[in-house]
């Protein structure tokens, strides 16, 4: 058998109070796509971290090619041959391409030379790049490429990628891939971490699982059902959300000739938008992102005001009543971006639990805050949708993407609402919690609520509503039934053949 | 009311005196700035630069001494700032404002005994040729040799953070710590130094009053100047060539009003008095009307964490 490129040996790495990495050992192979799955706070974060030296383990030996490799900073690890291209970007959004590159190299060229080197190897791996573009103007897509190219340019050995797609449309997914397949013929060994089941399979070619700080089992993605990875990444059979079959009641919300402009500079109007949702019915809204999904979120919340009878709550026209309002009447919204929209990053919990909270659970009596109601309350979130923090006294930035992301639609959830709108519900959750949170949603409905989910995730919708609406240019396709619909009929209304629906222009 | 009696030439020479101090300190706070900290603390590392520098000045008898001390003892109270706020984590408002105070009551103990001495001058530089143009000599090329320091500060700090990777790192370290420092970059040592640098000029600004442009000693004598080099900086929008149009403005109305005082125009001496500083702010809020924005970390306290 041949040196692999790295070696882990009996990684171990505590930190007060929790087992990040509890001996955890493999081998990435040379020339290799390796996954490293895990759900949130499985230690794979900190995993790479050693990897890439900015953590250092307590014990254990890391090999790289046979020889001992110990970094002790990450200018030691790229010096070495591995980059890393990171979760959250770590990328200066004031400064332009070529700066940010350079920034992340030991000896870079002068910048006239940086730039002509960043245009060639960005259309080499075609991923195209402006490298006098600044930063902050880039969409989620094109700040990976940055990253990226960042990485390429030190010719590594091994690049590390943390969840490479959260932030990407599907065709920019397509994109990456075709990168990282063209990057592992060259040679290059890549660190691949995801829960992203489907993906993996499709492009890895050796998974370690990890569960709970430890190494659970390895197995070859392309042989190994999406399920049976799910399984051991859990460490238990998983739960398919179940749809009892059930009988819808009167029309709970009724959108009519919904036309809105968009508020910010960037986004799409809504266009003469129809939809009806009976109670107990889960209407699913389908379509790339940025195709009016934020502005229907906010039509239908209240942050956007519309012509009174333009939306209608049990035939009572809501249209002109702010969020709090609307909130009273059972109107439950939840929005996509979790920090800074659905919760306010440096309150605790219990505060976000009062922001949206206070109008159904009572939390208030004349303007003063019941404290200790909403400190309960919060905690029947964490408890009931199993949110992993030490208590509610803790800040919502301090939760993983994931855990914040169980608040907050566990927030709305637990206040019953009558209407319940979400958009993209389960959003860098991993599997088990994503299928918690879906099943919650089907439980809702069950007790009579309406659901709107607007997702990214045509599986979640398949799996979870009765109707079926897709969102394109702002404009809203006539909701089908989901069960009669085929995959290319999805992606028809997806792409904008709405049938009568384009007469209205 | 005789406005003949201003003389343009005189007026404009004595209008980058003026502007000197302002500049200087608002240079050392733009750099200070654009590492992403916020130094409220200029007035009172000016007025301590003012008094280390005279001191040490009189006794030495050497003015470019008083000036190495002032840099000295401005960057020394900038450090009580870096110990705060750098590794004490406080917060860098509280600890400007205390720092301000502090220099202000300090320089005031240190200064007790040097009220109504004159100091050593330092005499003004003489180019041959160059400063015996007419009108062109007296403006650009007879003044005293900190006013060039000045200007040479504010080209050596533009080209800095445009042109050397030293400059950058600065910027990134200003504008995302978290993301420096996952690159693997000291945010604190490079913070600690932006700050010891932005002292030293603050001092050698509070030097320039008490050395030069007064010269003389008496308590508080920087008036505020270190308040509108930190409006100067914002309003500049963190760009050394903007900060320098800012503080001749400023110090040329400063001038001009004094001369019009003189001259005795009957506008109340109380609206003269505020005019460079309403002025000054005036322009300079127009000109930064274009979309810079301040360093994204611009006082956010850094913590490495893992």
């Amino acid at each position: 058998m041949t040196t692999p490129l790295l070696s882990l040996q009996g990684l171990t790495k505590a930190y007060p109070g929790v087992v990040a990495n509890d001996h955890v050992s493999f081998d990435i192979a040379e020339g290799e796509v390796h996954a490293l799955l895990g759900e949130n706070g499985a230690g794979k974060s900190t995993l790479v971290k050693m990897i890439y030296g900015l953590v250092k383990p307590d014990s254990g030996t890391m090999l790289m090619r046979g020889q001992p490799y110990a970094p002790s900073e990450p200018r030691a690890a790229r010096a070495d041959g591995v980059a890393m291209v990171f979760q959250h970007f770590s990328l200066f959004d004031a400064l332009n391409v070529a700066e940010n590159i350079a920034l992340g190299m030991e000896n870079p060229p002068p910048m006239g030379d940086l730039a002509a080197r960043i245009r060639e190897v960005s259309e080499n791996y075609g991923l195209p790049l402006d490298p006098y573009r600044t930063v902050g103007d880039l969409s989620a897509g094109e700040r990976q490429r940055v990253e990226i190219i960042r990485c390429l340019l030190q010719d590594p050995k091994l690049l590390i990628m943390d969840e490479p797609t959260s932030v990407l449309t599907p065709q920019e997914v397509e994109i990456l891939f075709e990168t990282l397949k063209k990057l592992r013929s060259e040679g290059t060994s890549i660190l691949y971490i995801s829960h992203k089941l489907e993906e993996i399979r499709t492009l890895c070619d050796h998974a370690t699982i990890l569960r709970l700080g430890r190494n659970v089992g390895e197995c070859t993605p392309s042989e190994t059902s999406a399920r049976d990875m799910a399984e051991l990444m859990v460490g238990a059979v998983l739960q398919t959300p179940e749809r009892a079959g059930r009988a819808f009641g009167p029309v709970a919300l009724d959108v009519t000739g919904l036309s809105v402009p968009s508020p910010s500079e960037f986004g799409t109007a809504l266009k003469n938008v129809h939809l009806t949702v009976r109670k107990g019915e889960v209407l699913g809204i389908g379509g790339v992102a940025g195709n009016g999904q934020d502005e229907l979120l906010g039509a239908l919340s209240g942050e956007i005001l519309t012509t009174a009878d333009a939306i209608k709550f049990n035939g009572q026209p809501i249209g002109r009543l702010g969020p709090t309002a609307r909130r009273k009447l059972g109107v439950l919204t939840a929005p996509e971006e979790r920090l800074g929209h659905a919760a306010a990053p440096n309150m605790t919990l219990t505060e976000n639990a009062l922001l949206t909270g206070s109008v159904r659970e009572n939390l208030e009596t004349r303007g003063f805050l019941k404290w200790s109601e909403a400190r309960v309350f919060a905690e029947r979130i964490i408890k009931s949708f199993d949110v992993r923090t030490p208590g509610p006294e803790n800040a919502a930035r301090s939760l993983s993407g994931g855990n914040l992301q169980k608040f907050v639609i566990g927030r709305e959830v637990l206040q019953n609402p009558e209407v319940l709108v979400v958009n993209q519900p389960t959003w860098g959750v991993d599997a088990a919690a994503a299928a918690a949170i879906r099943q919650a949603i089907l439980d809702l409905a069950a007790q009579g609520t309406a659901v709107v989910c607007i997702s990214q995730d045509l599986d979640e919708l398949m799996e979870i509503s009765d109707s079926f609406a897709a969102l394109n240019e702002g404009r809203l396709s006539a909701p089908r039934p989901t069960a009669s619909l085929t995959v290319e009929e999805i992606g028809l209304m997806m792409g904008g053949a709405h049938g009568m629906e384009v007469a209205h222009v | 009311m005789n406005l003949g009696e201003i003389n343009p030439i005189l007026l404009i020479a004595s209008l980058m005196v003026a502007a000197t101090p302002l500049l200087l300190a608002a240079i050392g706070e733009l750099v200070v700035e654009k590492a992403g900290v916020l130094n409220l603390g200029v007035e009172g590392m000016m007025i301590v630069g003012a008094i280390s520098g005279f001191a040490v000045s009189v006794e030495t008898g050497s003015p470019w001494l008083g000036f190495v001390a002032a840099a000295i003892g401005g960057a020394l109270l900038s450090l009580l700032f870096v110990l705060l706020t750098q590794f004490a984590l406080a917060n860098q408002v509280a600890s400007g404002l205390a720092l301000t105070l502090f220099g202000l009551g300090l320089s005031a103990l240190l200064g007790q005994s040097y009220v109504g001495i004159k100091p050593p001058s330092m005499g003004d530089i003489h180019i041959p040729v160059l400063s015996d143009l007419p009108v062109i000599g007296p403006i650009l090329f007879q003044h005293d040799p900190i006013l060039y320091v000045g200007i040479a500060l504010t080209a050596g700090v533009w080209a800095m953070l445009k042109y050397t990777r030293a400059g950058l790192i600065l910027r990134a370290v200003g504008e995302n710590h978290d993301a420096a420092h996952a690159l693997g970059y000291k945010v604190i040592r490079i913070r600690i130094l932006a700050i010891l640098f932005g002292g030293a000029c603050a001092g050698l600004g509070g030097a320039y009053i008490s050395l030069i442009r007064v010269p003389q000693w008496t308590e508080g004598m920087t008036a505020g100047v270190g308040w509108i080099a930190l409006a100067l900086v914002v309003f500049a929008s963190w760009k050394p060539w903007r900060a320098l149009l800012g503080a001749y403005l400023f110090g040329g109305i400063t001038v001009l009003q004094l001369n019009l005082q003189a001259a005795g125009v009957a506008i109340p001496v109380e609206y003269l008095a505020m005019s460079p500083y309403i002025i000054t702010i005036l322009v300079l809020v127009i000109l930064s009307a274009d979309k810079s924005r301040a360093p994204a970390s611009l006082g956010r306290i850094f913590h490495a964490s893992h």
